[in-house]
């Protein structure tokens, strides 16, 4: 991630807010500050049955502990600052949409479709063009990993366009 | 000791052989594979080791982690890449000296040291883990308890990371272990009302999202990299001139190794930094160091090896891995309903004893497969990642699939995978998630059993001794990093 308070004519005030030290321990806090308000909605165990401590607490105790030594890293980024994360690349997104598609696809269509069209967007986009290799990871192999887990281990898939096609 | 012919026993299982023996090629091929390494292919074997015996999962996985630690010296050496991080001290003298030719010398005094440092280790942990669990005999629940807080807190100086981040990490992971009913209530919990999360979040997605998913979003942000190899002609074997100058160091690096290993939450990494830094410290020509000295590569391998055997005895004698493989070897143990501790010793000897001869005949096995077969395995590394890491996906997302047959957690895979890669990215390591995760369990369940029994009087963990014991060394393991970042701050 680029910290944006090194560029030239930003305002020195708000380039706190651009640093990677500070959106990732906002993100954890305000993320460990939301579970925290679930645990206030777990069941209680009536006190006459009550024996220890509440299933709640435990939870609630890491949560502090989180948001306590999150803030704590913080503070110690001010004077100590995390070194600069390079910009991610285009195929680092296109990787993390791929995932998105598989999961869609698995979904509602078929879990093996989802498979073959992630194995295609990754290696196309990470530089794969001959169609024969294309082929080889997003047909063939998932192909024998099907059959290996179907026959060998026994498993069965879940239902799907390809997968009905086999299992009848 | 009466077991010790139990050790053994593999020699005479043609089934345990066969897992071995593939076990080693297979460890071999993820040691050599950059970005893989015996954690992240340990992970992906897990949901397949549960069409197997429960000895011949782990003897497979422990396999995988003595010839995957060794497999990262190959690719060190000959492209400067190290395929396991514990190989990283491998390539400050493997690759200088693979420069000027002598890949063969190199990676031969590789695996002799690997294979002597991987042997002594399991002689120490043949004779310290009975030990070791005899001691927890003594354990009762507020024992166990700060045992395990124990564990947690060596992951303050686990690998390079931050120690706070680490706790943040190892938190998150015992946060992980509360999802789903509560074991002594049955109340649901971070639920969220999805029917799927009541049995909890699996150890597979988990550790398969983290280690391998989040390593081919690592791998797709360095799509350009380029490696350079040397060329290996031929594997030979040190001279007996070698030999005569490392075998000092060989061994004082396989004890440095076993030690560190025995530590929770250290590994390989450490050790061999350790021993490549206690090799130049003893070397009559420390100068050679960085430089292509066999001494260095000795002292670096014999000491990542060693930390194997080290790192399996507070695995199987207490349930505290001792390093991040074996905390996947531990997932392993826990999902085929094997319970570490001084009851497997009593209970189980030949599992026990069966797990201890096959991290021996696995040394042996790599040994010949790595001198014969380093060549080949190092042509692995030509496969690019384009064609690899789809294949990886479509193994990792089966491979969850299959144990519970629940596409929630190939979701869970894939979110923990994300989770990773940025948890990597920012500097917060993904081990103590896994460590968390695992000792999470028992670390909220003896704390309730101990303030049931101490009528939740907190103060009464004070009057255990042992389990004072721990606590005075857990704030002893917290405070080790901040002594040792401030002495750094005032040297600079």
């Amino acid at each position: 991630m680029n910290d944006v308070h090194n560029e030239k004519g930003t305002n020195k005030g708000l380039s706190l807010f651009f640093k990677s030290s500070f959106i990732v321990s906002g993100v954890i806090i305000v993320i460990s500050s939301v579970l925290l308000y679930f645990t206030f909605t777990f069941d209680l165990v009536p006190p006459i049955l009550n024996r220890g401590i509440q299933p709640a607490t435990f939870p609630k105790a890491l949560l502090i502990l989180i948001i306590v030594l999150t803030l704590l890293t913080y503070f110690i980024s001010l004077k100590n600052p995390w070194k600069d994360e390079k910009k991610l690349p285009t195929s680092f997104y296109i990787t993390l949409l791929s995932f998105a598609v598989f999961i869609i696809v698995s979904k509602f269509f078929d879990f093996f479709l989802g498979i073959a069209l992630l194995s295609i967007i990754v290696s196309y986009f990470w530089g794969e063009r001959r169609a024969t290799y294309l082929i080889l990871v997003s047909i063939i192999f998932p192909l024998i990993v099907f059959v290996f887990f179907e026959t060998i281990l026994g498993l069965r898939f879940p239902p799907g366009i390809i997968t009905n096609l086999y299992y009848g | 000791m009466e077991n010790l012919g139990l050790i053994f026993a593999p020699l005479f299982s043609y089934k345990l052989l066969i897992v071995l023996f593939f076990g080693t090629i297979f460890g071999l091929i993820l040691g050599v594979l950059p970005g893989l390494g015996p954690t992240t292919g340990g992970a992906l074997i897990l949901p397949f080791t549960m069409t197997l015996d429960p000895l011949s999962a782990i003897v497979l996985l422990t396999a995988i982690y003595c010839a995957g630690t060794y497999g990262g010296a190959i690719t060190a050496i000959l492209i400067n890449t190290p395929g396991t991080p514990a190989a990283a001290a491998t390539c400050l003298d493997g690759y200088p000296l693979a420069q000027k030719g002598e890949a063969g010398r190199a990676l031969g005094m590789a695996t002799v040291s690997s294979v002597i440092g991987g042997i002594a280790s399991v002689i120490v942990l043949i004779f310290f883990a009975p030990l070791l669990a005899n001691l927890a005999y003594e354990f009762g629940q507020p024992e166990y308890f700060a045992l395990a807080i124990f564990g947690l807190t060596m992951l303050a100086s686990i690998g390079e990371g931050s120690p706070i981040k680490n706790l943040i990490a190892g938190a998150f992971g015992i946060l992980i272990s509360t999802v789903g009913k509560d074991f002594m209530t049955s109340i649901d919990r971070f639920t969220f009302g999805i029917n799927e999360l009541t049995e909890g979040i699996g150890f597979i997605p988990v550790v398969v999202g983290l280690f391998a998913i989040s390593e081919m979003l690592t791998q797709s942000t360095l799509i350009n990299q380029i490696f350079n190899r040397v060329a290996l002609k031929a594997v030979k074997l040190p001279s007996i001139d070698d030999y005569k100058k490392t075998w000092k160091t060989i061994i004082r690096s396989s004890g440095i190794g076993s030690f560190i290993g025995v530590l929770p939450a250290e590994g390989g990494t450490v050790a061999s930094l350790i021993g490549y830094a206690e090799a130049k410290r003893w070397s009559k020509k420390p100068e050679d160091f960085g430089k292509g000295s066999i001494e260095g590569i000795a002292g670096a391998e014999a000491a990542n090896n060693a930390a194997t055997g080290g790192a399996m005895v507070p695995t199987l004698a207490l349930g505290i891995p001792g390093s991040a493989t074996t905390a996947v070897i531990l997932t392993g143990l826990i999902i085929h309903g094997v319970r570490p501790g001084p009851d497997l010793f009593r209970e189980q000897p030949e599992f026990l004893y069966g797990i201890f001869g096959s991290m021996l005949i696995a040394n042996i096995l790599f040994f010949v497969l790595g001198f014969f077969g380093a060549k080949i395995f190092a042509r692995i590394t030509l496969v690019p990642n384009k064609l690899l890491w789809p294949m990886i996906f479509a193994v990792s997302v089966c491979g969850t699939y299959s144990l519970n047959q629940s596409i929630i957690d190939v979701w869970l895979m894939l979110l923990f995978g994300v989770i990773g890669f940025f948890m990597r990215r920012y500097g917060f390591s993904v081990v103590p998630v896994i460590i968390g995760l695992i000792l999470g369990e028992l670390v909220e369940g003896t704390l309730r059993q101990s303030l049931v029994i101490f009528d939740g009087n907190w103060l009464m963990f004070l009057q255990r001794p042992i389990a004072l014991t721990f606590f005075v060394l857990s704030l002893i393991a917290l405070s080790f990093p901040l002594i040792k970042r401030k002495k750094k701050n005032d040297k600079v």
